[in-house]
């Protein structure tokens, strides 16, 4: 049969079950559109193309499937570059196309023309510049594979004008064909059974054992093994920022989130504990603070699919190489042998550590001073009204700031993949697009976006793409006025000297952006206004809702552990430590 | 004989021969940080596959990291360490130094005891080459240096890893094998 590049593009993506591409059209794409016109696959039109590299990402946390951008070349190429990153750092599967200037004007500057391939290949996982068109199927089906398996992560495919144009005849490639073509790529899934075994008898005998789930949890589908080795063990776990959901935080066990803004529990559970066992997690500095003083009397079982992971920051006493869910099942297996009768192993004592735990949970809670009649709005006690009223399995998608962090802090997440954020690139315009992905990746569920008002104004046109798509999310913008985190620095170690921080709390006007692209907008000011406007967002379900919450600017976020700091300074919230002092332990 | 501490290690990697590789492993030291003292590229045996020499300052860069972030390369193949103690590492100079009048006489004595060859001839200069082991290049080098060394190119080194000559019992009797 013989397709053009195009029709061969298009159906290679019908082959990998693709539903939806987010993208827009251009010069050098516009082969590809044609075709489009008669496939199965639905195209959510963006306005701006790094809203569509963020809703594929949305679209990938929430389903588990491969994203997809398509968009033009040159200047669209390089509105995508901040997707493909925070995909790469978040290891999301993503696959994104872009046109590129036909083969013979390569290298002359041509209209559009930009190094792609050149400039993505920091931030992508593989990229690869299609030069034959008969290649193009394989290249694509490479590209679903790369994006899929071993890590997760973004996968590019640059495709000249005339390789669209070519016919080729076509063929699929088979797994084999696949397997041949990529000679240098084997990732490892199966943990070594030694280091298993290993990894056993240290969490037998653990006495302060903490588990450190991270976003791998969730890549690897893991969560109901996880669940399985806490409960078999009785060991609490932390979940970090990428992992929020992959353990229930309503569970006994549940510590919360460690890390800079995290609970005081959390961080200093890990802090004192004398296992760490670290599964699908890369100590990140935001979780560790600074690094010599991270955990000092705990031994390491790191797992991860990455092997760079292991070592890369903390050398592990256990490092296993393996996909999370096969290894904590491996895990669990082998600490039932160790506690069978006879195996000579005598369960340690660990109930000073569950006192000590308790004992901390019940001093130093997550805590804000509440809300007085008259008072500004705190945004706090927004983020608990809307989990109270969200229907459950409700999706969350925040910003990067202030909000991020309450919106992680103040909601309970039950759920595997009902939290989507920027965790890795920390990337401000996130979230509106993110949740156009993901409601479109499961139109089921409530989607709510928490939005800073900082944040929205980077990305929200992508409002008139949800009202004219029909897409029906909703947007709780916390508007403090402020770009808040950084004022929050500036207060905290800047001696209170604000500098280039202060946005304005009505200008621009939230209410009539929502209305002016097709979405009903509401203002809430005062604390009995919330749960009327929140039940009011939750009952429109056909064109998206953005509240315009008026907070407190002063608020900040508490516990906090300094840039740079050790974790063993955590900053409660001052009514925690009355003389204003930092716990140190 | 004793050898300080070595500040270099070599790897030596079998990529996929295909545009573009090279880039993505020069782009992976820039985006990492790493520091490299030489690299050297040429196809192997089977034109499908290069290889890669690689020579890392150990003193500022983790030989462990490297390995494995150039492993997730999707066209990188195999990584092989070289222990500098247990491999050959060859490389190519070629020197155009000033020789005229005594000078030229010595110069030629000099390459000719380092087993260097002449390889071309001008009215006040000689361009002399020599290959062998690094450091008697870097010997070569600084000897030729006091009469004025007007170009200087070095190939950077090259590595397979020593062949065994031993039965690997008795590697494993002397302690080194592993
Ligand atoms: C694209 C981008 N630019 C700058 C930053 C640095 N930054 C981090 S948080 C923040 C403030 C965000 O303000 P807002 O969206 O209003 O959220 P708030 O902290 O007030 O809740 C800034 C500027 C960033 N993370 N991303
Ligand atoms: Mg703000």
């Amino acid at each position: 049969m013989k397709l053009t590049g195009a029709q061969a593009l298009i159906k290679s993506l019908e082959m990998e079950s693709v539903e939806v591409v987010f993208g827009l059209p251009g010069g050098c794409i516009l082969p590809a559109y044609d075709p489009l016109l008669d496939s199965p696959i639905r195209h959510i039109l963006v306005r701006h193309e790094q809203g569509a590299g963020h809703m594929a990402e949305g679209y990938a946390h929430v389903t588990g499937r491969p994203g997809v951008a398509m968009v033009t070349s040159g200047p669209a190429a390089t509105n995508m570059v901040t997707p493909l990153c925070d995909a790469y750092m978040d290891s999301v599967p993503m696959v994104a196309i872009t046109g590129q200037v036909g083969r013979p004007f390569i290298g002359t500057d041509a209209f559009q023309e930009c190094d792609t391939v050149g400039i993505t290949r920091s931030v992508t996982k593989h990229n690869e510049l299609v030069m034959d068109p008969h290649e193009l199927p394989l290249i694509i089906r490479q590209a679903f594979h790369l994006a899929t398996t071993g890590r997760p992560g973004p996968v590019l495919v640059d495709v000249p004008k005339d390789v669209l144009q070519a016919e080729i005849d076509w063929w699929w490639p088979s797994d084999a064909d696949l397997a041949a073509s990529l000679p240098g790529y084997r990732p490892t899934t199966k943990g070594h059974p030694r280091m298993i075994k290993e990894a056993a008898r240290l969490i037998a005998a653990a006495e302060r054992p903490v588990i450190y789930a991270g976003g791998g949890i969730l890549k690897a589908r893991a969560a109901e093994v996880l669940l399985e080795l806490a409960e078999t063990t009785g060991i609490p776990v932390v979940t970090t920022l990428m992992a929020r959901g992959a353990f229930p935080d309503d569970h006994p066990l549940c510590l919360g989130m460690p890390g800079m803004h995290g609970n005081y529990t959390a961080i200093t559970a890990m802090q004192q504990s004398d296992l760490l066992i670290a599964l699908g997690t890369r100590f990140d500095d935001r979780v560790t603070g600074r690094v010599g003083a991270f955990a000092p009397t705990a031994k390491v079982v790191h797992v991860d699919i990455d092997p760079a992971e292991l070592g890369k920051i903390r050398k592990p006493d256990v490092p296993i190489v393996g996909d999370c869910r096969q290894v904590i099942g491996e895990i669990v297996k082998a600490l039932r042998v160790l506690a069978q009768p006879g195996s000579g192993v005598a369960p340690p004592d660990r109930t000073p550590w569950r006192s000590q735990l308790s004992g901390w949970q019940e001093r130093f809670p997550l805590h804000y001073d509440p809300q007085v009649e008259g008072d500004a709005l705190k945004p706090q006690l927004v983020m608990e009204t809307l989990r109270d009223s969200a229907p459950d399995e409700t999706i969350l998608v925040s910003g990067v700031g202030q909000h991020q962090m309450w919106a992680s802090q103040f909601w309970k997440f039950n759920h595997p993949y009902t939290w989507v954020n920027s965790g890795g690139l920390g990337t401000m315009g996130f979230s509106v697009p993110a949740a156009i992905g993901a409601k479109v990746g499961r139109p089921d569920r409530t989607v709510w976006a928490v939005d800073g008002d900082g944040c929205f104004q980077m990305t929200a046109q992508e409002l008139a793409t949800a009202a004219s798509e029909r897409i029906p999310v909703k947007v709780a913008i916390l508007n403090n006025a402020y770009l808040g985190m950084v004022r929050q620095w500036q207060e905290m170690f800047y001696e209170e000297r604000y500098s280039e921080v202060y946005l304005s709390p009505d200008l621009p006007d939230y209410v009539k952006w929502a209305e002016a692209m097709g979405c009903v907008g509401i203002r809430v000011e005062h604390p009995e206004e919330v749960q009327p406007a929140i039940d009011k967002a939750n009952s429109i379900d056909d064109r998206p809702v953005v509240i315009d919450f008026r907070t407190d600017a002063r608020e900040k976020v508490f516990p906090m552990v300094p840039a740079g700091a050790s974790n063993d300074q955590v900053v409660v919230h001052p009514s925690q430590a009355p003389g204003g002092e930092r716990f140190v332990q | 004989m004793s050898n300080p501490r070595p500040t270099h290690q070599t790897l030596s990697v079998v990529v996929e021969n295909r545009s573009g590789v090279l880039a993505r492993v020069s782009s992976l030291f820039a985006r990492r940080g790493y520091n490299i003292i030489s690299l050297a590229v040429a196809p192997t045996d089977d034109p499908a596959f290069s290889r890669i020499t690689i020579v890392i300052d150990i003193e500022t860069t983790s030989v462990e990291q490297m390995t494995k972030q150039l492993f997730k390369l999707v066209n990188v193949i195999k990584i092989t360490e070289l222990d500098p103690s247990d491999s050959v590492e060859r490389e190519l100079l070629l020197a155009t130094v000033s020789a005229s009048g005594e000078a030229r006489s010595q110069v030629v004595e000099l390459v000719g005891l380092f087993d260097g060859k002449i390889e071309d001839v001008g009215y006040s200069t000689l361009t002399v080459m020599l290959a062998g082991d690094p450091a008697r290049l870097d010997d070569l080098e600084e000897l030729l240096r006091p009469y004025g060394i007007t170009e200087l190119q070095r190939t950077g080194r090259v590595a397979l890893p020593r062949l065994e000559r031993q039965a690997p019992r008795l590697r494993n009797a002397t302690g080194k094998a592993s």
